[in-house]
């Protein structure tokens, strides 16, 4: 071959500027949880006289607020990397809710008594004083509600991919845009939650729930070493396997991943039924904090799991956004969410300011296509 | 002659209203170029998008080395050794040089041995050097391929073709969006692939590339068949008329 076909001889040069837009474009969203953490601690020594970041109590509140966003955030993640969008998982969290409640509520009765059908099948009618003894009682509680609380989890979490099935059948095969297709779920969703819940919300009383829901290890909180490993696994799943690849190329060109090979319709309905799963994790994870499954569980967090998304550096048009910027974004609304409080700002402000963030979040991508343009052409 | 390695017989696709193709057939023998001509519309993506898995055609069959392809899917179909460059060039913006090679067949290494992980370092250095050894150069493999020019892109797809090892490479309108150095960069691979033995469906406007490279030319007109020359027997004059349905 001959220097004929060589091109490009010297790569692009970008001047200083462009190179500072560039990094601030690609760090900002760690730039600015580190801006706002500094300002609620400098707020708090000041104001309180005590640290904001150096209490058990808040970090923990904290974590729990990034892990309700989280939970919705992840899966969609997936779906928006694919440029669809997911609009009823706010309310498929809301949905896995009220099943978890409700299942948890019909099972105790039953799993109640297993630990004393247990002991009458093992030890017949030796078991009889064992049954009266305190300790023995207080464990087959346990032992029971373990039972129901495992079984509903499992039952809501499936019941919470059924819509997500039906919304990738209908992106996939029918062809919808996700954004009508989803729309219509969320009311779908909502309206059966709300009808199986009896329009309130459906109490319970299982103290494991509430001990999973609400426990701490050396003041880690359960959920949210649970979300952790969730964050983890999804975050293996799209940058380090082939799901993930395809995942990225249905995003950036649809036809370029059909004529590739990729199975993009099946592709696209195990996208949503992730999403829909994350979601009704979210939704189970509500039910245990307040041992109550409520149809609106979900409601405000869909704002604040797409603009987590979007503030982690996805795109609409697709193709973009990572599992580690998402997690960033659930942290910074989380803090915005848990810091306004703190000092004591009206909740309504919440809505402004994540409001305000998610524009933030739209120019900087838009900044950024303009800077690839610069850099491929200069 | 020894047996054709791409046989069509009576392939009939609709859009619709639009009949894109009716009854075509025609036979490709290994180590030889078939042009495809034909006006805009004529049906020439839609007939290689039917031998490439992503059309299914109602009436007709296509095999290749003896087995049918109806009902496969475009994996499928690569997977028996048939690579397609499109018009609209089949690569993810988004992704770098070598995701895009390997689009469909990354290369997987298992950490701790078991768990997969994509090996993008490995995909990298394999794309590299493939490019290297078609003799592009391309400013950076690991940004997204969106941000190459239109000639680099082409390469990329066309090297793509080249390192799975086709048997019949597929070529849509390769050298129309080219300038003159790539151009002449396609039409030697085209030559080279041809002494591998590789068959090849070439489709092009410019008529002076198709007698450059091709060795029958097929032309296509509104969804027929208008005729079959070969490339020593006919001139500019004929196909133009083949083109028109005026012959
Ligand atoms: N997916 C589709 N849906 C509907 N109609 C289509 C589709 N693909 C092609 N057609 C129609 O089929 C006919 C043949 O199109 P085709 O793309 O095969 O033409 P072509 O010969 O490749 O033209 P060009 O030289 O412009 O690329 C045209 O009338 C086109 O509008
Ligand atoms: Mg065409």
């Amino acid at each position: 071959m001959d220097d004929t076909y060589k091109q490009d001889k010297a790569t692009p040069q970008l001047s200083e500027s462009t190179r500072l837009l560039l990094i601030i474009t690609k760090a900002w969203s760690w730039v600015f949880l580190a801006l706002i953490l500094v300002f609620f601690e400098v707020w708090s020594q000041i104001e309180v006289g005590r640290s904001f970041l150096w209490s058990t109590y808040n970090l923990q509140s904290l974590g729990v607020a990034a892990v309700q966003i989280l939970m919705l955030a992840l899966g969609l993640t997936l779906v928006i990397v694919a440029s669809h969008i997911d609009l009823s998982i706010g309310f498929i969290t809301g949905l896995a809710a009220v099943m978890a409640a409700v299942l948890i509520r019909l099972l105790d009765p039953f799993t109640n008594d297993l630990y004393l059908i247990a002991l009458d099948m093992t030890l017949g009618a030796a078991a009889e004083p064992l049954k009266t003894m305190f300790l023995g009682d207080l464990l087959g509680v346990t032992v029971g509600q373990s039972v129901s609380v495992v079984i509903a989890i499992a039952g809501a979490a499936a019941i919470a991919m059924v819509p997500g099935l039906i919304n990738g059948w209908m992106v996939s095969k029918l062809k919808v845009p996700s954004f009508i297709g989803t729309l219509g779920m969320y009311g779908i969703a909502r309206g059966v939650a709300l009808l199986i819940a009896g329009g309130a919300t459906v109490s319970i009383q299982n103290d494991v729930a509430r001990d999973w829901g609400n426990g701490t290890h050396f003041e880690v909180p359960y959920i949210v070493v649970f979300a952790i490993l969730c964050a983890v696994a999804f975050h293996y799943l799209l940058s380090s396997t082939r799901f993930g690849v395809y995942t990225y190329a249905i995003g950036g060109n649809y036809q370029a991943a059909v004529r590739a090979g990729v199975r993009v319709d099946r592709h696209l309905i195990i996208l949503f039924m992730l999403s829909a799963l994350t979601a009704g994790f979210g939704g189970i994870i509500y039910t245990m904090r307040f041992s109550a499954g409520a149809a609106q569980a979900g409601e405000p967090i869909l704002l604040y799991a797409v603009a987590a998304v979007f503030i982690g550096g996805a795109s609409l048009t697709g193709g973009k956004g990572t599992v580690v910027g998402t997690v960033i974004g659930a942290l910074i609304i989380a803090v915005i969410q848990f810091g306004l409080v703190f000092i004591n700002v009206a909740p309504y402000w919440q809505f402004v300011a994540v409001g305000g963030v998610i524009i933030i979040a739209v120019l900087i991508d838009q900044s950024r296509s303009t800077i690839d343009r610069l850099r491929s052409t200069s | 002659m020894t047996e054709p390695i791409l046989s069509a017989r009576g392939v009939s696709k609709r859009f619709g209203g639009v009949q894109a193709l009716k009854d075509v057939s025609f036979d490709l023998y290994p180590g030889e170029v078939l042009a495809l001509a034909g006006d805009n519309g004529a049906g020439k993506s839609t007939l290689i998008k039917a031998i490439s898995g992503v059309h299914h055609p109602e009436e007709g069959s296509i095999t290749f080395d003896g087995r049918d392809l109806s009902g496969l899917l475009p994996g499928a179909v690569r997977d028996l050794g048939i690579e397609t460059i499109y018009q609209d060039l089949a690569l993810a913006d988004n992704l770098d040089v070598g995701l895009n090679l390997f689009l469909g067949r990354e290369i997987v290494r298992h950490l701790l041995g078991f768990l997969p992980v994509l090996d993008r370092t490995k995909m990298r250095t394999e794309s590299a050097a493939i490019l290297q050894n078609l003799g592009i150069r391309v400013p950076d493999p690991t940004l997204p391929v969106g941000n190459l020019s239109g000639g680099q892109r082409q390469a990329i797809a066309i090297s793509r073709a080249i390192y799975w090892n086709a048997r019949l490479l597929i070529m849509d309108e390769p050298t129309a969006a080219l300038g003159v150095p790539e151009q002449r960069l396609v039409r030697d691979l085209i030559i080279r692939l041809r002494e591998r033995q590789v068959a090849i469906i070439y489709i092009s406007h410019n008529l002076n590339d198709i007698f450059a490279v091709s060795d029958r030319i097929l032309v296509l007109e509104r969804g027929r068949k208008a005729g079959e020359r070969k490339a020593s027997e006919t001139d500019d004059n004929e196909v133009v008329k083949l083109m028109m349905g005026s012959a």
